[in-house]
């Protein structure tokens, strides 16, 4: 097992060079020279000349890459262009609003999710069948940005039953005041494609033969469908689950701009809006990286869920 | 492949060929009732947007036709604009911001509100002031331009200029904020969004296939050099890349917009691509390809890609919906198409705004047209997996 974890962690070295040059190739070749941009409309040779110095554009390509690589490692990346903010300070910062989102909706949804998928995978074929996938597919064509306009509009705007947009201080008033809506609204939209998905999943296992031995044993269909399906499909759930992960930092971008709420999401639209380069690297080096540690943890929970799964 | 039949009809002599995978594969999904309705709509939107690119259709979608927010005829009652709005508060336009402005638009819950009516009772005015002296708080021309309002009837900001020329008071849709008619506007808007998703799919697919298809076939190193790359891009999430991108790239422009997405988008293709052609090169076929003397791309490209087509034709069906949802959130944060190509997702970027003023024809119709296709289109992808992949089932 141990032996598994540092050969996988091993595996994660070239793939983490490829990402670093990656973003090394798209910001520093091909984004160009932004010692213009940062010095405004009033700049003299001089001042850019200092720029390019500071932020060591001057050197050759390799020096350069090598800083990048010394700032990846030592998780100083320096501060934001625009702000001035130190960038691991605006990690620090920016992630406990995007995880209080997150993490309820990712619980939320796939207990939902599951449930609602075992029901409509057990009477497949029938007309709630049909009318729920149908349903889905509809609810799915629909833009994110669509759902948050409306439900920003009707349920905070016009009932005030949600406010309309804000962060507060305490981690329950954010909670249960301020995420309350982007919660409702990440799990509308989120509903949909995961109940498709994971009722397939359950329809692979619904007609293998274990089922019909745990039938035939006498077994009720709620221990059947929830003990001995729900485990076997549960390998492609928790996949999927370990893929949204590290997508929740940076998935839920549109729900925290909409709600002004201070989340990696929306400092990633900030930054992209003011080329604010430090920050969009950074945030991107370290996403990749979860979400390599991400899938490392998925292969790991296989094993734990079923014992046959072979760790090579 | 099914015995040789004899076929009564045949005018050929010899043997009838029995039908191929992509005959078959029609009948079924011509068999299917859903399909063949998704089918209809996604080839009316295909041409619909296909008119709109030649100029058919929607040509002066950027002309003012009709007054600012005109009201939709076709929805006549839905629309009902409270007395005090219509008397020209709704004519201040952008100008002014909405809710300091005008009273009635202050809402009970709006965080402000207080600041506001302090505001307002320091210039000595009660919050149900009438709209003039709403105007007057902001506006020190206020009486000026009410005068002139007056005089040019209800024209709205661009009015100046096209005084004489005679404005709609509604059309069908309704007009946005400039009067352009929203019909118009939207399928030009369905033009861009549609030949973005499909460009950008025919790049991503292009790319991942070629990718695949040496990655599988050659093995080794190659395969090697290629799976790197994959987890490079694949371990960066979607949208992230492509925000970087767009960070990266200042220039604006649907040819960006395409390649963005086209270059971050192939990993999924390449992935099922390269397992394809794993299976593909051992078999007989290849084998014997290979006996008679073709070349590695003739193996590749003429022999194995046409077994493994159906595989990419549904990708490439999955990646238009996947792109055209992406445009819409590029085009809508404002790293998509520029600012006077229009767009569903730019529609819906103005449409924001006037909603909260009440004029919601505009997100509607975005929505509408944004929804049918890609409903259409994801049921037919479905269908069309259905039918090529006969096993599935």
């Amino acid at each position: 097992m141990m032996a598994y974890i540092v050969r996988r962690l091993w595996q994660i070295l070239p793939t983490m060079a490829g990402v670093i040059l990656l973003i090394f190739l798209l910001f520093n070749v091909v984004g160009g020279d932004p010692a213009y941009l940062l010095a405004g409309k009033i700049s003299n040779p001089e001042q850019i000349a200092n720029i390019r110095k500071q932020l060591g554009i001057d050197e050759p390509y390799w020096v350069q890459l090598w800083i990048f690589v010394k700032q990846v490692v030592t998780f100083d990346f320096g501060s934001s262009w625009s702000t001035n903010e130190v960038v691991s300070n605006i990690f620090a910062t920016r992630l406990p609003a995007s995880l209080i989102i997150g993490i309820p909706l990712l619980a939320l949804d796939t207990a939902i999710t599951v449930a609602i998928a075992l029901g409509v995978a057990y009477v497949r074929g029938s007309f709630t069948d049909r009318a729920a996938m149908i349903t889905c597919t509809v609810a799915q064509s629909v833009s994110i940005l669509v759902y948050i306009i409306i439900f920003q509009y009707v349920l905070a705007y016009k009932f005030g039953w949600f406010p309309v947009q804000g962060w507060g201080n305490g981690l329950f008033e954010n909670l249960f005041k301020f995420a309350a809506l982007p919660i409702l609204i990440g799990l509308v939209v989120s509903l949909a494609p995961n109940i498709r998905l994971y009722r397939t999943f359950i329809l692979d296992e619904v007609n293998q033969d274990y089922v019909r031995t745990a039938r035939a044993k006498g077994l009720s269909e709620n221990r059947v469908m929830f003990v001995h399906v729900l485990r076997n499909a549960s390998i492609p759930i928790i996949t999927n689950l370990m893929i949204q992960l590290p997508g929740l930092l940076v998935g839920l971008f549109l729900i925290e701009r909409f709600f002004s709420v201070p989340g990696i999401g929306r400092e990633v639209i900030l930054a992209v809006e003011r080329s604010d380069f430090p920050v969009i690297k950074a945030i991107t080096v370290y996403v990749a990286l979860a979400t390599m540690l991400a899938n490392l943890a998925a292969d790991l929970m296989y094993k734990a869920v079923d014992p046959r799964v072979e760790l090579k | 492949m099914s015995a040789v039949t004899l076929n009564p009809n045949a005018n050929q002599i010899g043997i009838e060929r029995s039908p191929g995978l992509w005959a078959l594969a029609w009948k079924r999904l011509m068999a299917d009732r859903v399909a063949v309705v998704s089918f209809v709509i996604v080839i009316f939107f295909l041409l619909l947007s296909l008119a709109a690119f030649f100029g058919f259709v929607a040509k002066d979608w950027n002309r003012e036709i009709a007054v600012n927010y005109a009201p939709p005829t076709l929805f006549k009652d839905s629309h009902k604009p409270s007395s005090d709005t219509k008397a020209g508060a709704v004519d201040l336009g952008p100008a002014v911001d909405g809710a300091a402005a005008k009273p009635e638009f202050i809402n009970d819950r709006d965080p402000l509100r207080d600041t506001i009516n302090e505001l307002k009772q320091k210039l000595g005015q009660s919050t149900g002031a009438a709209v003039d002296s709403g105007i007057k708080i902001v506006d020190p021309l206020a009486d000026v331009l009410v005068e002139l309002r007056k005089q040019l009837g209800r024209t709205g900001d661009g009015a100046a200029k096209v005084v004489d020329e005679k404005r709609l008071e509604s059309l069908p849709f309704g007009a946005d904020k400039w009067g352009r008619d929203v019909l118009a506007k939207v399928i030009q808007g369905s033009e861009t969004s549609i030949l973005v998703g499909f460009s950008a799919a025919l790049v991503a697919t292009i790319l991942g296939t070629i990718l695949g298809a040496l990655a599988g076939y050659y093995g080794g190193k190659t395969d090697d050099l290629l799976n790197w790359f994959y987890s490079i891009f694949s371990s960066i999430p979607y949208i992230l890349l492509v925000l970087a991108i767009a960070a990266v790239l200042k220039q604006k422009g649907v040819v960006t917009v395409v390649l963005i997405l086209g270059l971050t988008g192939w990993t999924s293709i390449f992935r099922l691509v390269r397992a394809e052609y794993l299976k593909h090169k051992a078999r007989d076929y290849v084998r014997a390809a290979n006996a008679i003397g073709a070349s590695h791309m003739r193996r590749m490209f003429v022999h194995i890609f046409p077994n493994i087509s159906h595989v990419v034709l549904v990708q490439l069906s999955l990646h238009v919906v996947l792109f055209i949802k992406s445009e819409v959130i590029l085009s809508f944060l404002g790293f998509g198409v520029p600012v006077d190509v229009v767009s569903w997702g730019s529609m819906l970027n103005e449409s924001q705004n006037e909603l909260i003023l009440g004029y919601w024809w505009q997100l509607a119709a975005a929505t509408a047209f944004m929804a049918v296709l890609v409903t259409a289109f994801s049921l037919f992808t479905d269908a069309l997996r259905d039918a090529l992949d006969p096993k599935l089932k």
